[in-house]
């Protein structure tokens, strides 16, 4: 029996339509975004102004504070200007602008293409590599990586974990990793375990990865410590808690964070980006990220520049269909709709799934048959049924007691509704307002 | 990309799952049980289920329509499946009228006065099946003896059932007697199993309900929990009762395919509306439903006790739905 995760949970049609599409680099764009927040916490503050020549993986802004991250230019060229562009959440935000002129890169930057698996760097040094780069966590939550390698004063963390879940459908993106950068990606699972300080690394994958699973057991043996391990196939395994509980059996308590029960988790993506970091000296410039859908000329895996609009990524795979409905940035589950491709693809971009205009539709809304589906898909033992009531006649008090603040917005809840509530729509409203009173309460 | 591009929050994808596919699902799950009993009483069954499913349906289509000025919504199938439950739990010769106002009281009283589908705090088929049996004690149990499209359905050839003869004898004539004694008539392990013996229309044939069990597991429309602890309570329960007294109680097994135990455990007591949220929930519904069931049936008047059994347990569920939560994620720190 493969191990998965207990509580809950779900399996959506997997659609791993580009599972055996070879990365491919996508060709430099005319210009890049890149907006000042790619992370979680503070923007960055620019280092450079108007009329500046950039060159590939020079810093453009700087981290401001401790919950912040880097951002380097990705292209080389010249700043055309510094102002408000739309992101992928639709809002405007302050994002430098550069005009590309060739390709001319750092000479700090390790180009060669060489495997280098020896880690000479320390512990600190390697934080401090991946601050300066601009590391984040690249599986979507984006959280700066050299944050949570400092583990907090007086708790101790013994077990790495590698998220090769990738549990969304459609994306495939780490799934290719693993394939074409196994060992890159292992040396970077080794430096993240040198960091941490810890001895045991385990990398879960999905067992519909069959090939990535193989070839990671085939050249493990040549990296102490760490192990693959297959999961069963379910949603939302890439939860950081879900993962920790499959592998470890350890329970992360409600309000709490992983290294509390010993654990830090990071994804393919970010270990792969820690390599290059630590390793070539790279900053986080660019990322893989799958483009894909039913009606999609060509899907794929495209090695992109952070700052190039989608627009130029969707043309390589052919343009967007005619029947296109709905644009989304991120997995089918936890992503995000655009309503432009005028958007960057930034740190946290796994993918862009086009859907046609019948796939986007949402159903209209009937009556709640108490089916207690809902309840029974929650992974972290929630009722969403009763969260979306309580939510609905603003019974805020009961429905932060009800522990609104544990959803992880992973969706199972809104996907297996059979009355098609939009159950996690009012979850939502419910955790900012909760969100909002909470603050508030520690304020007075 | 002519059109505008649609923004709504995630997820982006759903599963097939809506409440017609599950109705029309418990409705298949139903079919093993109906041909049974088309099998048993012939047209009879026929005939009670065409009226029973016809009335239902029409009045949930009428009320809504004129009473309530709403748009019906007959087509979720749920009207479908209490008409075919009201006429599960009927005996196959009871008068045409009787039958209407039966699954009139189900949909007008028991499901639309609540607000309709989701609201009705009791099983609806349930409501509309005491109703009748409090009202026409008499025509409620009198059940011809099966004999496929020759039963005769106006003639007084009426047979017990198994547990109305139990209930009658309990404490007077050692069980031992009862079974091997050709005047009661009882019917063996082998009749119990394929349903030929009295009882009402859907509830008789042990072997079609599971078929129909088996069904509404493999397409995850009910999860096990509610069946499996009632039946389980139910064995454990009439099993003590036997090993304390093995002559004056039924065993358990004959308890368990006898009756509309297997009926009222897979079909009725699984009714999403009135059985509890939560997997814990359900196992203590159901474990009361199994507990009442027994005590009626061994201790009460009545020789059969499942369908109070459950509406107890349906009055109990808002309550279990407040006190019992589901077991939270990290809840208890378990550090290994
Ligand atoms: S309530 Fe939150 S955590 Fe639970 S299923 Fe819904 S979205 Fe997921
Ligand atoms: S899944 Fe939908 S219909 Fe079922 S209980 Fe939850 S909200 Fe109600």
């Amino acid at each position: 029996m493969l191990k998965t995760f207990p509580k809950g949970g779900v399996h959506p049609s997997e659609n791993k339509i580009t599972a055996g599409t070879a990365i491919e680099v996508l060709p430099l764009p005319k210009q890049v975004i890149i907006p000042l927040s790619q992370h979680i916490g503070a923007p960055a503050k620019p280092v450079v102004a108007k009329g500046d020549k950039v060159k590939t993986g020079q810093v453009i802004a700087s981290s401001q504070g401790f919950v912040s991250a880097n951002i380097h230019s990705s292209v080389s060229g010249k700043v055309l200007k510094i102002d408000k562009a739309i992101n992928s959440s639709g809002y405007k935000q302050v994002s430098v602008i550069i005009n590309v002129e060739d390709d001319e890169w750092l000479d700090t930057i390790d180009r060669t293409g060489k495997l280098k698996t020896e880690i000479v760097l320390t512990g600190e040094e390697i934080v401090k590599k991946c601050a300066e780069n601009g590391i984040v966590g690249m599986g979507g939550a984006t959280f700066p990586t050299h944050i949570k390698l400092t583990v907090p004063p007086g708790k101790k963390c013994d077990v790495l974990i590698i998220n090769g879940v990738e549990c969304e459908p459609y994306l495939t993106s780490d799934h290719r990793i693993m394939i074409e950068k196994g060992r890159e990606m292992l040396t970077g699972t080794r430096i993240l375990m040198k960091a941490l300080g810890v001895s045991k690394g385990m990398i879960g994958i999905e067992s519909n990865k069959p090939d990535a699973i193989a070839h990671l057991n085939s050249i493990a043996s040549g990296f102490e410590g760490i192990t693959v391990h297959p999961l069963k196939v379910k949603y939302p395994q890439g939860g950081e808690k879900q993962l920790i509980k499959a592998l470890t059996n350890r329970e992360v308590p409600s309000g709490k964070l992983p290294v509390d029960v010993g654990a830090v988790v990071h994804n393919v993506g970010t270990a792969y980006a820690v390599y290059e970091a630590v390793q070539l000296n790279k900053p986080l410039i660019e990322r893989v990220v799958t483009v894909t859908g039913k009606d999609i000329e060509k899907p794929g895996n495209m090695l992109v520049r952070i700052g190039t609009p989608l627009r130029s990524v969707v043309d390589a795979a052919g343009g967007v269909p005619e029947n296109t409905g709905k644009i989304v940035n991120g997995g089918p589950m936890m992503g995000k709709a655009i309503n432009s491709l005028d958007v960057p693809v930034t740190k946290g971009t796994s993918g862009v799934i086009l859907f046609s205009v019948d796939e986007s539709k949402r159903k209209a809304t009937n009556p709640c048959i108490r089916c207690g589906k809902c309840v029974s898909v929650c992974p972290l033992g929630l009722e969403p049924y009763l969260l979306m009531t309580l939510t609905e006649k603003e019974f805020y008090d009961r429905v932060e007691k009800e522990k609104v603040m544990d959803c992880i917005e992973c969706g199972s809840c809104s996907y297996i509704c059979p009355a098609d509530r939009p159950l996690l729509d009012y979850i939502r409203l419910g955790k900012s307002e909760t969100g909002k009173r909470i603050r508030e309460r520690k304020q007075k | 990309m002519n059109e505008l591009l649609k923004v709504s929050p995630s997820p982006h994808v759903y599963s097939r799952e809506s409440s017609p596919r599950l109705m029309y699902g418990v409705v298949i799950a139903l079919m093993p049980a109906q041909l049974a009993m088309i099998w048993f009483f012939g047209w009879a069954a026929i005939i009670v289920t065409a009226i029973s499913v016809t009335s239902t349906v029409i009045f949930e289509y009428l009320i809504q329509k004129f009473l309530f000025k709403q748009t019906p919504s007959i087509k979720d199938g749920s009207a479908i499946v209490t008409g075919l439950l009201l006429a599960f739990c009927l005996p196959v010769n009871l008068p045409a009228g009787l039958i209407i106002l039966g699954a009139l009281v189900a949909i007008g009283i028991g499901k639309l006065t609540f607000g309709g589908l989701g609201n009705n705090p009791f099983n609806p088929a349930l409501v509309g099946r005491v109703f009748l049996f409090l009202s026409f004690p008499v025509q409620m149990t009198t059940w011809p003896v099966p004999n496929g499209f020759k039963t005769s359905f106006t003639d007084a050839t009426t047979g017990a059932t198994p547990l109305s003869i139990l209930n009658e004898n309990y404490d007077k004539i050692p069980i031992d007697q009862l079974m091997t004694d050709q005047t009661f008539n009882m019917p063996g392990y082998r009749d119990i199993f394929w349903g030929n013996m009295g009882g009402s229309a859907g509830e008789i044939a042990a072997f079609a309900l599971i078929a129909g069990l088996a069904y509404l597991l493999i397409r995850k429309i009910i999860s096990w929990h509610i069946p499996a602890s009632i039946l389980v309570t139910v064995l454990l329960f009439t099993g003590i009762l036997w090993l304390a007294n093995p002559g004056n109680n039924a065993d358990p097994l004959y308890h368990l395919m006898t009756g509309g135990l297997l009926l009222g455990a897979i079909f009725m007591a699984t009714d999403y509306v009135t059985s509890p949220m939560s997997a814990k929930g359900m196992v203590i519904y159901g474990i009361g439903i199994g507990v009442l069931t027994v005590l009626i049936r061994r201790f009460g008047a009545y020789p059969e006790g499942i369908q109070f059994a459950i509406l107890i347990m349906n009055a109990v569920t808002p309550l279990i739905n407040i006190y019992i939560k589901p077991s939270r994620f990290g809840e208890e720190v378990k550090h290994v």
